[in-house]
């Protein structure tokens, strides 16, 4: 999703930096778009951790978080008050794409470069990208939402758009069946819990090395957390989007008049740590529970 | 005889309050043994007071006509007054049991409804658990130790923690004099005559299964059909209402269903209902009646059809038509008769691996190219390098 508030605008930001000067940052996800960002996060870790509870429930782990919480009565409270909570979080980034897209008709939001949805530039994109992977080619230069970033968005849609409909269709089945067939009851389960596996699967391994245990991110990527990245990090990952704004003369728009803060680096580094954590440990027990 | 013994009672009454007091001027002595050692003093007034006690001794000790007597006596003959009940224990498994096995101290035998009587119904567990309760005579004969089940059964506690004096004791079931081994045909216990033996307490229910599928299977002779034991065990009764037996009762239907089983398993009714806590959960017997087992085709099934829209919103408040379409039993592996489930299983499994597959891939050759990029860009010795990622 496109950034939305316009930062402050700096004389001269166009011209390249004079050697020595300060490393300078640019925004590159809005307060509010960091903010869904944790609440997807921590209600995913909730989600899939009472989620696996359930599924492997004849785990010792999930045995032993049972006892350790109440009984496994309170593991599925907390799945569903997670399921609640990140369905709001949804809904509400829902009414905003609708509300900038739609009703304001902000530019960018459904099409050209700033936007989500795919394009056959990332089909090409991704070509490209394997291309460069065995050394066939150089390495494509990316928008402002590479096709994996994309991938990483639509993923998470889909996925809550699926493991919601289906989740709720379990909670509610009587109220669901007024309009839904009675076998389709019986998939839900089976919907519910392999898309639930295929996201932590894809989420606590893939999207963790692609965007943070990467060689050039190890070991965090902090863009999500801060909001903002150096004018390094931004020519290198996306560097269309960079030259585009150079072009266009709005870098200015997007610099940032203070660097984070190092208490904000710290936090970030906790939180982001804490979480990582928490997914790989929750992989590991799936992996093993999954092929025990 | 009791004619006589009543005249001289009579005679001798105002003299000796007792028949007995002649012996018990020696045999009041509490301190008295014989010559092995085994007591044989008696308390008069315990046993004036016993279902005996207005006997004389000798009548039970015949070999004792008068005083001094033979220092051996005959073991006393209870059957010379007992005949049917002596005929009726030798014919069981108890054959070769005295009878004070069971009926304890013989100077000290009540009525049956008495409450000192070993053999009143309260008493009649502790009776039989002297050695049905001791876990190395279980361990010699290969029995389970019944005693223990019992009394933490759904029977044991109506009469140990209620006194229920008509709640099924030890005898309620096995009889008393002439016990069988269940493997008897005529035994109480064996397999056919188990609803019979049950029913006499549960009536209803006995009418109900003989009406169900079960039921008629045994009656025609079918030698796996279940009967009571068989669900409810025979010892370890549980009230199954309660969470305990609902946590551990599909897989008693299941030994015998086991395609009936390893299909609920795979819904949501047993995925649930296999979690801790999730006792409301459907069991078999909550679709499929208890007792009363009908053919789903029998239109007073509560299975059928007809009825599923109320069996499913005793649970399921407002379920509707579309609602009962849902499979109990579905079977995502199965193409003719679950299609549906069938090809959505399938896409689900596709679109794991297929994402997986090739994400994984596309990460691992990522990580090796960017690494590679890496390492020959510090070794250009490049300060600021063209970082690619």
């Amino acid at each position: 999703m496109p950034e939305q508030a316009v930062v402050e605008t700096v004389e001269g930001v166009e011209t390249e930096k004079p050697a020595g000067a300060r490393q300078r940052y640019f925004m590159r996800f809005t307060r509010e778009q960091r903010y869904l960002h944790a609440v997807l996060f921590t209600t995913f870790l909730g989600l899939a951790a009472t989620g696996m509870c359930l599924r492997f429930s004849d785990s010792v782990w999930a045995r032993g978080v049972a006892r350790a919480v109440g009984g496994f009565g309170a593991i599925l409270a907390f799945h569903k008050l997670c399921a609640v909570a990140l369905t709001i979080a949804f809904l509400i980034h829902v009414k905003d794409v609708f509300t900038r897209g739609v009703l304001n008709r902000e530019k960018g939001i459904f099409w050209g470069p700033t936007s989500m949805v795919a394009n056959w530039q990332d089909v090409k994109d991704l070509l490209g990208h394997l291309r460069w992977f065995v050394g066939l080619g150089s390495k494509p230069k990316f928008e402002r939402y590479a096709y994996w970033e994309k991938f990483d968005y639509w993923a998470v849609f889909w996925g809550m758009v699926v493991i919601g409909f289906s989740g709720y269709a379990m909670w509610f089945a009587p109220f669901f069946a007024r309009f839904l067939p009675g076998w389709a009851l019986n998939a839900v389960l089976v919907i519910h819990s392999e898309e639930g596996l295929l996201a932590i699967l894809f989420i606590f391994s893939i999207h963790f090395v692609n965007t943070h245990l990467h060689p050039d991110s190890f070991p965090m990527d902090l863009a999500m957390f801060t909001g903002v990245e150096s004018e390094e990090e931004f020519k290198i990952r996306h560097p269309l989007e960079y030259e585009r704004a150079v072009k266009e003369g709005k870098l200015g728009m997007r610099l940032v008049t203070e660097a984070p803060g190092i208490w904000q680096i710290n936090f970030s580094k906790v939180v982001g740590f804490t979480a990582i954590a928490i997914g790989v440990t929750l992989l590991v027990l799936t992996l093993t529970a999954y092929f025990s | 005889m009791a004619s006589a013994l009543m005249v001289f009672g009579l005679v001798v009454a105002p003299y000796a309050a007792r028949p007995q007091t002649g012996c018990l001027i020696c045999h009041a002595d509490a301190s008295m043994t014989d010559a092995a050692g085994h007591s044989i003093a008696v308390d008069g007034k315990t046993f004036a007071a016993s279902i005996h006690g207005s006997l004389q001794c000798s009548n039970c000790h015949a070999g004792v006509k008068g005083y001094p007597h033979p220092d051996h006596v005959a073991p006393v003959e209870c059957k010379s007054c007992h005949a049917d009940e002596a005929s009726q224990v030798t014919g069981s498994i108890l054959s070769g049991h005295a009878c004070t096995s069971c009926h304890g101290n013989a100077h000290a035998i009540f009525p049956k409804d008495d409450s000192r009587s070993a053999v009143y119904p309260l008493n009649i567990p502790r009776t039989c658990g002297a050695c049905h309760g001791n876990p190395e005579l279980a361990k010699k004969y290969g029995l389970p130790n019944v005693y223990s089940m019992y009394v933490d059964s759904i029977h044991g506690f109506a009469l140990s923690k209620e006194g229920l004096l008509v709640a099924a004791n030890c005898q309620s079931c096995h009889g008393s004099h002439h016990i069988l081994s269940h493997n008897t045909p005529q035994s109480a216990t064996y397999k056919t005559k188990i609803p019979e033996t049950c029913g006499k307490c549960h009536a209803m229910i006995e009418a109900d299964y003989d009406r169900g599928v079960h039921g008629k299977a045994v009656a025609a002779g079918d030698p796996k059909a279940p009967v009571c034991t068989d669900c409810h065990t025979a010892h370890a009764i549980l009230q199954p209402t309660e969470a305990e037996f609902r946590m551990q009762s599909t897989p008693i239907c299941g030994s015998c269903h086991t395609d009936k089983f390893s299909t609920y398993r795979d819904t949501f009714h047993s995925q649930l209902g296999l979690l801790g806590g999730y006792v409301q959960t459907a069991r078999c017997w909550d679709c499929h009646g208890a007792h009363q087992v009908l053919a789903t085709a029998d239109l007073r099934s509560p299975i059928n059809r007809a009825n599923l829209v109320k069996t499913c919103g005793r649970c399921h408040a407002g379920a509707n038509i579309s609602f009962i379409q849902y499979q109990p039993h579905a079977n995502a592996h199965d193409r003719k008769l679950n299609p549906g489930l069938y090809f959505v299983r399938l896409f689900m499994n596709l679109l794991l691996i297929g994402v997986l597959t090739f994400f994984v891939i596309h990460t691992v050759l990522w990580l090796i190219r960017a690494r590679y990029n890496q390492i020959q860009n510090s070794g250009n010795g490049s300060a600021q390098g063209e970082k690619d990622a």
